[in-house]
């Protein structure tokens, strides 16, 4: 990400430890930026910071520092805007003036870590030790001028002199940590015709060496551009003057620059003739070297130095559904009205622009922050870039409304929100209110802690059309009620919304909904989800219709709820092994596998898993549902799909030849048996010692008895011990993850989410493809029974084969916990390097496992829903208590385990 | 500066042991459904808006339930008890127009607190029981704006901050606290002031107390409010040379962990974490049983990630009780020192070389 900055002032070990401060968003170094700040265009002022991270800057440096400006409100403006940029205010800040007021102002605004630019003992020690100790305090590092009361150091000596009594003063009598100290002894211009300053170039240098050799764990900074003042105009001499510069500079110790670093050749790209001249003027070689230089310069002038790196603008190439949502996810207004501009025109009315490609953009959004993958001060800046795309369309709306005769047209509706009394948590309320008002809709907001007299007392008052109350603390959950019932009481027949992080559609349809029964109480799940229901529910054609829908499907819910136990109906666990699977085990020789005990396989040949892909899942993950290869030329995806597939081919062509990751497999066979419905296994022939015992569940469900099939457990497929028949079963962990996480953070940026999520994918894709290879290697070879198997790719992925690999934890055994066992005998952690979590999750994620079963008749099913008395009985079998039981299998279980138990209190 | 005798106590007791934390007061004064009447008083009987929810009032108000409470938590088997301030500075009491009461409340909740403490210290001397002078977030975020419109908006700043959590250290410290706590950090920019304040508070009264500072991650995306890792949360107070630095609130043990363990891993000073009774389920409800919650958190302490443990929202003496059963056997993890280097940070950590 940020190498290319980090490699751009130097070849050699010590430039990558070199820390690029970036300059740009200094007025006193930057014209564009200082009119920025004096016109007020923070957003454009905004721009420039983002760049500067984006060019590979590590810290920010922020300077106010103009006569004409009021530098403290300024500083303190532009931090607390930055602090709403999640991709900017990731790195630290470095708070730079020459005022102290301004520091402070600074020091204030800042959550992170950041650093102080700069305090000197130009005042004397006493105000040098107070900003000391308040630094210290603010929590911050500093830059610690060489300048004292006589001014500023010119010479080495001088420079380090400073220097090392100022590290004295800050580490002994502030208790400043010494990494927390950074000299910048003084860059001066060189070249300038003056004698005197031909030597500023090697003091620095020199001053540096003493100081990282007698104080070696502070740092050494110093604003590069100054070097070069006297070649104004000339950009590719004043490049290489800095990167010569740094070249020695670095190699003397500097380990930090004020550079834009955007804007640096790399050492060895400079022209040597050049190259030479330059470093005859840094390091004082002769005394003519000014001279050589300015002679030559004006043959350089022409040629150009480094190009500011572009940004990656190849989003600008997709679709303009794809670039809006884009720009929405992304937080990015520069070519919002553009894009906004094309899909109007494509539209057949604006209001279409809104509900459909900005909407499916919010959804996007939705669906990450959901996921995690996106934070809260992200949706807000997407928020922000909807509302431009809504205020851009807003005269087409009004034009539109005119056109139609509806002039003055009210708004769509009229919506109040509030966080309930006793809760003060409202920034998911806020984010709903936006999009609502993204969507014409009006919204009065009451803000937080807003009793439920003042809700309603406003809501007749304003006769507003929907209420929407949030909260985020448990509490708020009975206050939700309780607004319920009073508007009940007061005779409301508004809709009312429910949201915030712990309501849910449960409590909403079994506590609150029942409070209000002239309306309705509707959860929704989040503010992308807002605009859909508050649109239906205003809607005149589908209004009613869709209360009457959430009445019944709420009442369902209800019912579902209070009557846990009358679900769907399931028969014993008597009954359903009376009806077990049934095998004819008499005539029938299992195979026996080639071997017994582990077998591990490192570094397996990813070029081999390729053709085993199965792109459907593939597809799906990026939401173009269809199989492959038919969704290529699907009317609706097909441009996408194959966009997409051409992508991936890529990478995948990419990560594969350049070995991203490894892929790792342990297998394994033992002797088996099932008792009822377990599985024993065995440390081999003949049949004494065990080695181990998988438990599987049997299917419970109530069926036509017409149709007569068996109630089927895992154990039905290996031959039960008291048949004497030698059955065996295997188990296998393939995983495809190693390197993931390394390549991810070497090969893509931060935010190149595209990339990020193919590279993902196609890992998983992977590991699901070594497990259906090892599979085939395992009919074929290992276990050998199907020696002579000839399946296209096509069968393998519809499992025209013989045999099944069911996974702990899917269907046909639920258990995640049978992952345990399978660990256990495999020693999968140390074979195949996969871990499992708590949860028993593997990690690397790209890894799959699971048994290996061989009987012609295995097939696969899902167990389903299961009853108590199995719960109890798999309880018993694997040493666990009942409760124990219901936690791992609460997804499966067929009656609600709390409504036994008193309930909980909050 | 001066220290207390309880200094050196505490830092013995860590080394010796994982201390335990009492667990949440809210869900214990929730439990006795106190009335709008019951948190009035006989004092406030005539205030003019309502003041039902203000926990900390109750200090002032029913002292015996709030005292009733710690000692439920000693009894379980804590080591440091919490005083009940969560919300004691004048920018939160503001919301019951009560901000003339944050100091007196602070005084009074902490001399709770040291009664109860003592009374158990006295019990058994060579186990002696800390009060933590519990220092919240406060309602507003130094660092978020409040309208999304304005992102450059803050309804609250430093300085505010920093004079509110002033006020509430110093009466802290007036009331007996051992330790000051600031905790469940959402905005770490409220935290700083609150850091600046107190290490103010300490050079007024030449009195220097531990420091304990417990962020929360608010989901899986593993950041705080205002965006910050763990990691560069961390780096963002460790000037505050706390006593300890942990996690609590928002999410149960079994989320939590991952968390932890990256302090536990990057912090040369003890670790905390006292996370929630699960996740409040569809009905609002946390339900991770007693025994359930302290199986999540013992393999933390035979791995050796903690030296300070506890409860936050939803947790009871039960809960506490079967914790310290199932941690006791365990050694407290000993503090590794980490590499001297430039550690600063934006939302994420940078480390210098």
């Amino acid at each position: 990400m940020s190498t290319t900055s980090q490699d751009a002032p130097a070849a050699g070990s010590a430039a990558t430890n070199f820390i690029n401060v970036g300059e740009r968003t200094n007025v006193t170094g930057s014209a564009r930026f200082r009119k920025l700040i004096e016109a007020d265009d923070y957003d454009a002022a905004l721009e420039v910071a983002r760049s500067q991270v984006e060019n590979g800057a590590q810290i920010i440096d922020v300077n106010m520092d103009e006569g004409l400006l009021d530098s403290e409100k300024a500083m303190a403006t532009f931090l607390n805007l930055m602090a709403a940029e999640p991709d900017i205010a990731r790195v630290p800040v470095m708070i730079d003036s020459s005022k102290w007021s301004v520091i402070e102002e600074g020091l204030k605004c800042v959550q992170g870590k950041s650093v102080v630019n700069s305090i000197s003992m130009k005042e004397g020690e006493g105000p040098f030790l107070e900003q000391a100790r308040k630094i210290r305090r603010y929590g911050a590092a500093v830059v610690v001028m060489a300048f004292n009361e006589d001014g500023q150091a010119e010479t080495a000596d001088q420079k380090f002199e400073i220097c090392h009594r100022a590290y004295k003063l800050l580490t002994e009598r502030v208790g400043f940590p010494p990494e927390d100290i950074i000299f910048d002894p003084n860059i001066f211009a060189v070249a300038t015709g003056i004698e005197e300053h031909n030597d500023y170039g090697v003091a620095f240098i020199e001053a540096t060496r003493r100081i990282k050799r007698e104080m070696p764990l502070t740092h050494v900074s110093g604003g590069v551009s100054n070097l070069s003042f006297s070649f104004r105009g000339n950009e590719p001499v004043r490049e290489a003057m800095h990167s010569v510069f740094l070249y020695h500079a670095i190699q003397a110790g500097m380990d930090m620059g004020i550079v834009n670093a955007g804007q640096l050749t790399v050492y060895d790209d400079i022209p040597a003739d050049l190259r030479e001249l330059v470093e005859d003027v840094i390091l004082n070689r002769r005394d003519d070297a000014t001279d050589r230089l300015l002679d030559a310069a004006e043959r350089f002038k022409g040629e150009g130095g480094a190009k500011a790196k572009a940004k990656d603008l190849s989003w600008r190439e997709n679709p303009v559904q794809e670039r809006l949502t884009h720009s929405l996810v992304h937080g990015i207004t520069d070519f919002i009205e553009e894009d906004t501009e094309e899909a109007r025109q494509a539209a057949e009315r604006p209001l279409h622009v809104i509900e459909g490609p900005l909407m499916t953009g919010m959804n996007v959004v939705g669906d990450l922050f959901g996921a995690g993958k996106m934070f809260l001060p992200q949706v807000v800046k997407s928020a922000r870039v909807m509302k431009q795309a809504v205020a851009y369309l807003q005269p087409y709306l009004e034009k539109e409304k005119e056109e139609l005769g509806i002039v003055d047209q009210p708004a769509a509706g009229k919506i109040l929100m509030a966080t309930v009394k006793g809760d003060v948590h409202d920034i998911g309320k806020n984010i709903v209110g936006v999009v609502l008002q993204c969507n014409n809709y009006e919204v009065i907001d009451l803000g937080v802690m807003v009793p439920a007299a003042k809700i309603l007392e406003t809501a007749k008052k304003e006769k507003v059309d929907i209420i929407g109350l949030s909260g985020l603390i448990t509490p708020s959950l009975d206050e939700m009620c309780f607004v319920a019932a009073e508007m009940e009481r007061e005779g409301f027949e508004v809709p009312l919304l429910i949201g915030g992080a712990t309501t849910s559609r449960v409590h909403t349809a079994v506590k609150i909904a029942p409070n209000y029964t002239a309306n309705q109480a509707i959860y929704v799940l989040d503010a992308s989800r807002a605009v859909g229901v508050v649109s239906k529910l205003l809607s005149e054609r589908e209004g009613d219709n869709y209360r009457a829908e959430i009445k019944a499907e709420y009442k369902k819910v209800r019912e579902a709820h209070l009557a846990g136990d009358a679900k769907k109906k399931r028969i014993t666990l008597a009954a359903a092994r009376d009806n077990k699977f049934d095998i004819e085990w008499k005539d029938y020789t299992p195979p026996k596998p080639t071997f017994f005990g582990p077998r591990e396989f490192e570094s397996y040949d990813l070029k081999e898993l390729v053709p085993y892909i199965d792109w459907t899942p593939f597809f799906s993950t990026w939401e173009l549902r269809g199989r492959y290869p038919a969704i290529l030329d699907d009317n609706v995806v097909g441009p996408e799909a194959r966009k997409l597939f051409d992508d991936a081919k890529e990478l995948l062509g990419r990560m594969v030849d350049g070995k991203w990751i490894s892929a790792k497999a342990v297998i394994g066979f033992w002797p088996a048996n099932s008792i009822g419905d377990d599985i024993e296994l065995y440390t081999g022939e003949p049949r004494h010692s065990q080695l181990g015992m998988l438990h599987t569940l049997r299917q419970q469900i109530a069926r036509d008895h017409k149709r007569g099939r068996a109630h089927t457990a895992l154990a039905d497929f290996v031959a039960p011990k008291d048949s004497g028949v030698a059955d065996y079963v295997g188990g296998f962990a393939v995983t495809t993850g190693h390197g993931e996480e390394e390549a991810l953070a070497k090969h893509f940026k931060d935010t190149d989410d595209y990339g990020r999520i193919m590279f993902k994918a196609l890992c998983d894709r992977l590991a699901e493809a070594f497990a259906e290879r090892m599979h085939e290697r395992v009919r074929r070879e290992f276990w050998g029974y199907a020696a002579d198997e000839k399946l296209s790719s096509e069968d393998l992925i519809t499992e025209k084969y013989r045999g099944i690999r069911p996974a702990p934890g899917y269907p046909a055994q639920p258990d995640h916990t049978e992952k345990a066992t399978l660990w256990r005998l495999l020693d999968v952690k140390n074979k195949a390097g996969i871990e499992l979590t708590e949860s028993y999750a593997m990690w690397p994620g790209s890894a799959v496992s699971g048994f290996y079963y061989s009987h012609p008749d295995s097939h696969y099913f899902g167990v389903g829903k299961i009853e108590r008395d199995q719960v109890e009985d798999y309880a018993q079998r694997k040493g666990w208590t009942v409760e124990e039981a219901e936690r791992w299998l609460s997804p499966v279980l067929n009656y609600d385990p709390l409504s036994l138990k008193k309930p909980a209190v909050a | 500066m001066r220290r207390k005798p309880s200094w050196d106590q505490l830092h013995k007791a860590a080394k010796e042991r994982i201390l335990i934390i009492d667990g949440a007061m809210g869900t214990m004064i929730q439990k006795r459904k106190p009335t709008e009447e019951d948190y009035r008083g006989e004092r406030f009987k005539d205030w003019a808006s309502d003041v039902k929810g203000n926990n900390d009032l109750l200090s002032l108000t029913q002292p015996e339930m709030i005292q009733e409470i710690h000692e439920e938590y000693l009894e379980a088997g804590a080591d440091l008890i919490e005083t009940n301030t969560f919300n004691s500075q004048f920018i939160s009491m503001a919301d019951y127009q009560m901000e003339e009461l944050s100091y007196e409340i602070n005084v009074e909740s902490a001399k709770l607190a040291r009664a109860a403490a003592d009374k158990y210290t006295a019990k058994t001397p060579d186990k002696p029981r800390f009060v933590c002078g519990a220092v919240g977030p406060t309602n507003r975020t130094a660092s978020l704006s409040p309208d999304v419109n304005n992102p450059g908006y803050r309804n609250t700043s430093f300085d505010e901050l920093r004079k509110a959590y002033g006020e509430q250290v110093r009466g802290l410290i007036e009331g007996g606290a051992d330790i000051i706590m600031i905790e469940t950090v959402f905005d770490t920019l409220n935290a700083k002031a609150a850091g600046f304040a107190t290490l103010e508070a300490f050079e007024e009264m030449d009195l220097e107390l531990p420091i304990m500072i417990s962020g929360t991650i608010t989901d899986r995306s593993g950041r705080t409010l205002s965006g910050q890792t763990s990691e560069a949360f961390w780096y963002s107070m460790r000037h505050l040379k706390p006593f300890s630095i942990g996690l609590n609130c928002a999410l149960g043990a079994e989320l939590m962990r991952p968390y932890v363990a990256d302090l536990s891993h990057i912090a040369d000073v003890y670790i905390s974490a006292y996370p929630n009774a699960g996740l409040p389920n569809e009905m609002g409800e946390y339900d991770e049983t007693p025994h359930d919650m302290a199986c999540q958190i013992e393999p933390w302490a035979e791995d050796g990630l903690l030296n300070i443990v506890g409860g936050c929202c939803g947790s009871t003496p039960d809960h506490i009780g079967h914790i310290r059963q199932h941690v006791e056997k365990y050694k407290p993890r000993v503090p590794s020192s980490i590499e001297p280097k430039m550690r600063l940070s934006g939302l994420e950590p940078f480390v210098a070389g």
